[in-house]
């Protein structure tokens, strides 16, 4: 078997407060294979959206990052120099942004924002750049693309500016997509299309999606596997239609309950919810991050837990799950 | 038969919209005359996509926005803005984002007190008795009566608000988008909130959601607005199970049920939101409608009775082929 195209391993995110430090994302581990698309869900404060900063060494600069591996195409991604990283970012590694209002620069055209990439990285004339563009931007179904390329952010909708910076992040054919919560900004019929796009480009080029989201919604009907996060924590991972058909974490089944479903919860019924907040990522965290909020909790909890499995033979960090 | 609790007849709401010193300003209709009734006792969702109209009338409803033409009855008699003070004891707004609806520099019993004040209900004393068991009505700790809206989580502050809008005994509260911007989690428990309250204090609500499941979850009926119209209006389960107007349809299918294999839904609506400073000809929607025909591009289509509900649309679906 291959090596996978992007492998994490114990990645921590610190964030340094007044006192102590804030433990962001605590020692996670995952995988993306090449053309494959693993969902990152949780919550906010979850460390979804911080993971993925990490990722492309985007953090805030009071974040730390560490981490045993963060391999991506065999390279070493913690032991690379900035420069180089630079060489990556929107090469051979892209990001899609929630909010593209925020995310696109307001003060330049949209040509000259997809082209700026393609001419950083490859050696192209202005002219191969700006077809390349006009070519993606008709690929992600927008039309009069030759007359996009002059207008200016502000004069798009939410869902053009964010199919803009689909178009953008395939500028130089990345291998590997990292987008946060791409669609949560839009309408319903809007995300619809946005994702329906996104599965098929993530096909159509054999690219992997690393999509954080907090909708398991979009993780059921896009992903091909699943990171279910809590506190800073991996807490469920695995092929999705295993995870769905039997969560074997306690968090994952409390956040399905909470949800209703059209033909299946029935209407006005009382939604399952989870009791308790979210703990303080300051300090000690021993034990399962979820003890405290937990029916089935037992004072083993309190100490490290370990990897076990599901049903569906995905990786459950409970110790009610058999161990593996 | 008594009057319904709210009735819109042919409400527009316009914008002039300036385009320089010496053209003739644009005119955006935000709400194109709509005609609505909200029954006593019933949860009317009304849904549809960003720029819709769905807040206009909200805010025209809470005498926020003045309609420019068309009638707003409350209980069969007009909407009288000198009297929006007597309305506003009737009717009573829950916002989408508690982080900017409470007031950051008054406590949770200023804040849900204060339309006592206003209104002049009651001496201190009963008011704050009123307040006190208005945050146990919403699941709020006496403690957090003297706590300012930082100190608490978004579940906590939409409580708040939602005690806010209950303190005035209400017959009527307008849910404008009240969960989504909550987590998963703490949505489940404001929506259960809301269910047992509209049991309780056996209110109405106008519930304004772009969530077609929460909207499944908690409506009686449904209306659906496109470009300042209403397409369709129709019964819960009748609207879920046969949408007769195509954007229904495409609004149901764009729902994304945690069901993995059935993949993401292409719910075939080509192009994007019109301009509605320049909004198409004939059915606002044919741009892009599958099923449109010429005269979907010339003839504006007028609301007609079917069974269930009523469609505005020139070639509704047929029951049976949606």
């Amino acid at each position: 078997m291959s090596d996978p195209l992007l492998e994490v391993r114990d990645l921590h995110v610190d964030i340094p407060l007044a006192h102590g430090s804030l433990r962001a994302v605590r020692g996670i581990d995952f995988h993306v294979d090449r053309g494959e698309l693993l969902c990152i869900v949780g919550e906010s404060g979850c460390g979804k959206s911080l993971t993925s900063l990490a990722l492309m060494n985007l953090l805030p600069s009071r974040a730390r990052r560490r981490a045993a591996a963060l391999r991506f195409a065999g390279q070493d991604l913690t032991a690379l120099p900035e420069r180089r990283m630079a060489d990556l970012r929107g090469n051979r590694m892209a990001m899609i942004f929630q909010e593209p209002m925020t995310s696109l620069n307001p003060a330049y055209t949209i040509g000259n924002q997809l082209t700026e990439a393609l001419t950083r990285h490859r050696r192209v004339t202005a002219a191969q750049a700006r077809d390349r563009a006009v070519h993606l931007l008709e690929r992600v179904g927008i039309t009069a693309a030759a007359s996009r390329l002059g207008q200016y952010p502000h004069q798009l909708s939410g869902g053009l500016r964010q199919r803009v910076m689909i178009a953008m992040a395939l500028m130089c054919g990345p291998e590997l997509i990292i987008a946060d919560e791409p669609t949560t900004a839009l309408d319903v019929t809007i995300q619809a299309q946005i994702l329906h796009l996104l599965r098929e480009l993530q096909r159509e080029f054999g690219m992997a999606v690393v999509l954080i989201t907090h909708d398991l919604g979009v993780v059921a009907r896009i992903a091909d596997r699943v990171a279910v996060m809590y506190a800073g924590e991996i807490v469920e991972t695995g092929r999705v239609d295993a995870l769905f058909a039997a969560p074997a974490h306690p968090y994952t089944r409390g956040l399905l309950a909470c949800i209703p479903v059209p033909g299946r919860t029935r209407p006005g019924e009382m939604l399952g919810s989870i009791p308790g907040i979210v703990p303080s990522l300051t300090g000690n965290l021993d034990g399962c991050a979820f003890r405290n909020r937990c029916g089935e909790a037992r004072d083993i909890c309190a100490r490290t837990v370990p990897w076990g499995h599901g049903a569906g033979g995905q990786a459950v960090r409970c110790v009610n799950a058999g161990v593996a | 038969m008594t009057a319904p609790v709210l009735e819109l007849r042919d409400v527009r709401k316009i914008y002039p919209i300036s385009r320089g010193l010496f053209a003739k300003p644009a005119r955006l209709a935000a709400v194109d005359g709509v005609d609505l009734v909200i029954n006593r006792g019933e949860t009317l969702a009304l849904v549809g996509e960003s720029g819709s109209g769905k807040t206009t009338i909200a805010r025209m409803l809470l005498g926020l926005l003045e309609p420019t033409a068309g009638q707003i009855l409350v209980d069969g008699q007009a909407l009288d803005p000198a009297r929006r003070k007597a309305m506003a004891r009737r009717i009573q707004p829950i916002f989408q984002d508690p982080y900017s609806s409470l007031n950051p520099r008054k406590t949770v019993s200023q804040i849900v007190g204060l339309p006592l004040v206003v209104h002049g209900i009651g001496t201190a004393a009963e008011r704050r008795a009123r307040v006190a068991e208005m945050l146990d009505v919403v699941g709020l700790a006496r403690r957090h009566a003297d706590a300012y809206p930082n100190q608490m989580s978004g579940g906590q502050r939409q409580r708040v608000a939602i005690a806010r809008a209950l303190v005035m005994r209400p017959d009527v509260v307008i849910c404008d988008e009240p969960t989504s911007a909550l987590d998963v989690s703490v949505q489940a428990q404001i929506l259960n909130l809301l269910v047992s309250l509209r049991r309780d204090f056996g209110l109405t609500y106008l519930f304004i959601s772009h969530n077609l499941a929460v909207v499944e979850h908690l409506a009686d009926r449904v209306a659906v607005m496109y470009l300042g119209r209403l397409v369709e209006q129709a019964g819960r389960a009748e609207l879920f199970a046969h949408p007769r107007h195509p954007y229904t349809r495409a609004l149901l299918a764009s729902v994304l049920t945690p069901e993995p294999g059935l993949g993401v839904p292409d719910p075939g609506l080509g192009g994007s939101f019109p301009n509605p400073i320049a909004p198409p000809p004939g059915c606002g929607f044919h741009p892009r409608c599958a099923r449109a025909a010429d005269r979907c591009r010339i003839d504006v289509p007028q609301p007609s009775a079917v069974p269930g509900g009523i469609v505005s649309c020139h070639l509704p679906l047929e029951q049976g082929l949606s």
